[in-house]
């Protein structure tokens, strides 16, 4: 019972919302309705799971004097400044979480971000080799694309911008629908296999 | 030597890439724009046809981390939105987007002397993600009962005659992630709404094939993305401003490559 009544839900609720797509009917309309805001409000409640997971995560690391333990004070205390600043004075424009938002959360998070561009031009120094007639393409490819992508390119030669958009609108898009296609087609096989109780796997227990 | 041309110190690397896009920012340094991608003046030209008032869609899909390539899009959007004198409602279903929303808009908005509650509203973050998307084309006003600041958008003017997708003249999705997909297939396809992006570059190809089959109007690319549109705009402001430093940069790290490469070479060849 305990696979079998999950699995006849989903079943249900799957071949429901695959038939209603296709009926135009009142009725259908309010069932889809009342299931969305279902989705919503248990959407919700897997914020109270993912606090809930955060709190043990930190809280078990914390306890065990684990490796880095110290950076898990800093997440459950800034977690909790946040939530009290939050409910106190509320996220309007101008209030104290505004301003923590905008002075804390903002240069933090750009910061790690910007990290990025420098670890890119580390890893294409080292990895852009023209090893074999493949890797020179792609090679000659990301300079096509990367000085057409940037004005500077246009000074070089004005037709790299042109050559640069043609790679990203023909070959690329060539490339890209083929992947489109093939995980399209991985979608329905995996939502099928769900839908019939095949595939088990997020019903815990990994079979 | 050889062997310290194909594998220097990766810090040397980090030196160099610091120093090429700050210069550019101290100096006044300017590149001329002269190409403009297909995808940008499609955007522009779409919006330059909507009436006045029509009310257009920003979608603010991002947080800070993306904030250096997608708030320059936002900050030229609403600029062109205000200056075409149409109505901007902005949404998003990522927490930080409220706030993204809010510090991009506002202050064009004090500029060119256009009123919260009037000229646009910030509807701020809901739950929901795909769900809010299919609620909002049945009715905005359910999606949203409130707006960012708590205010009934039923009684905001800004929000007058708009009931669901069929009143919204254009959705601009701003995105660092996967939801232009979502956009494409919960609001464009079902209820037939004009859509168009503004993504970071590393996303970009993604959504080349929606371009292709009209799904998407037009689309904004990266920073040069944003550079483009402030000359079509004609306001130049921190897209055209990192432009430079961006041009810098992409001939440094091919130098890298071919230095690189040049070591690879030399040291194979002697093996």
């Amino acid at each position: 019972m305990r696979l079998q009544v999950p699995i006849a839900i989903g079943f249900l609720a799957g071949m429901f919302m695959i038939v209603q797509y296709f009926v135009p009917h009142p009725a259908f309309k309010t069932a889809y309705d009342a299931l969305e805001e279902w989705v919503m409000i248990i959407g919700a409640f897997a914020l109270v799971l993912g606090l809930q997971s955060l709190f043990q995560t930190h809280i078990d690391k914390i306890r065990r004097r684990r490796e880095g333990y110290s950076y898990s004070f800093v997440t459950l205390i800034s977690f909790a400044v946040m939530f009290l600043v939050g409910m106190i004075y509320g996220h309007r424009p101008g209030t104290l979480f505004d301003w923590l938002f905008d002075h804390v959360e903002v240069p933090l998070d750009a910061t790690i971000f910007s990290l990025l561009a420098f670890f890119i031009a580390s890893a294409a120094y080292r990895t852009f080799r023209a090893r074999t007639p493949e890797a020179t393409v792609l090679l000659v490819t990301a300079v096509i694309v990367m000085l057409g992508r940037v004005p500077i390119g246009e000074l070089i030669h004005a037709k790299l911008p042109d050559l640069a958009e043609w790679i990203m609108v023909f070959p690329t898009v060539g490339a890209k629908r083929g992947i489109l296609f093939g995980a399209a087609l991985g979608g329905i096989a995996t939502a099928l296999r769900i839908l019939l109780g095949i595939e088990r796997s997020h019903l815990g227990g990994g079979r | 030597m050889w062997q310290k041309l194909a594998y220097f110190d990766r810090r040397i690397i980090f030196i160099f890439i610091f120093v090429a896009v700050l210069i550019p920012f101290l100096t006044t340094w300017d590149i001329p724009l002269g190409y403009t991608t297909p995808s940008t003046q499609s955007l522009y030209d779409t919006i330059e046809g909507l009436p006045p008032r029509t009310p257009i869609m920003l979608v603010f899909d991002y947080g800070p981390a993306s904030m250096p390539e997608l708030d320059p899009m936002a900050v030229a959007l609403s600029r062109h939105i205000f200056s075409r004198d149409l109505r901007l409602v902005g949404v998003t279903l990522v927490v930080t987007g409220t706030q993204m929303c809010e510090n991009a808009v506002a202050p064009v908005a004090a500029q060119m002397g256009k009123e919260d509650g009037t000229d646009w509203v910030n509807l701020g973050y809901k739950p929901g993600d795909i769900v809010l998307i299919d609620r909002m084309g049945q009715s905005i006003a359910d999606a949203y009962p409130t707006d960012a600041q708590g205010r009934s958008t039923r009684q905001l003017p800004v929000m007058e005659g708009i009931r669901n997708y069929d009143d919204i003249g254009l959705i601009i999705d701003l995105a660092s992630g996967t939801a232009p997909g979502s956009w494409i297939v919960f609001a464009h396809d079902p209820y037939k709404v004009k859509l168009a992006a503004g993504i970071t570059a590393v996303m970009a190809t993604d959504y080349y094939p929606f371009l292709q089959t009209g799904q998407l109007i037009g689309m904004l690319n990266g920073l040069k993305g944003a550079a483009e549109y402030e000359e079509l705009i004609n306001h130049r402001a921190l897209g055209t401003l990192g432009m430079a430093s961006q041009s810098v940069a992409h001939l440094l790290i091919i130098l890298f490559v071919i230095l690189g490469n040049i070591g690879y070479f030399a040291i194979t060849r002697r093996r």
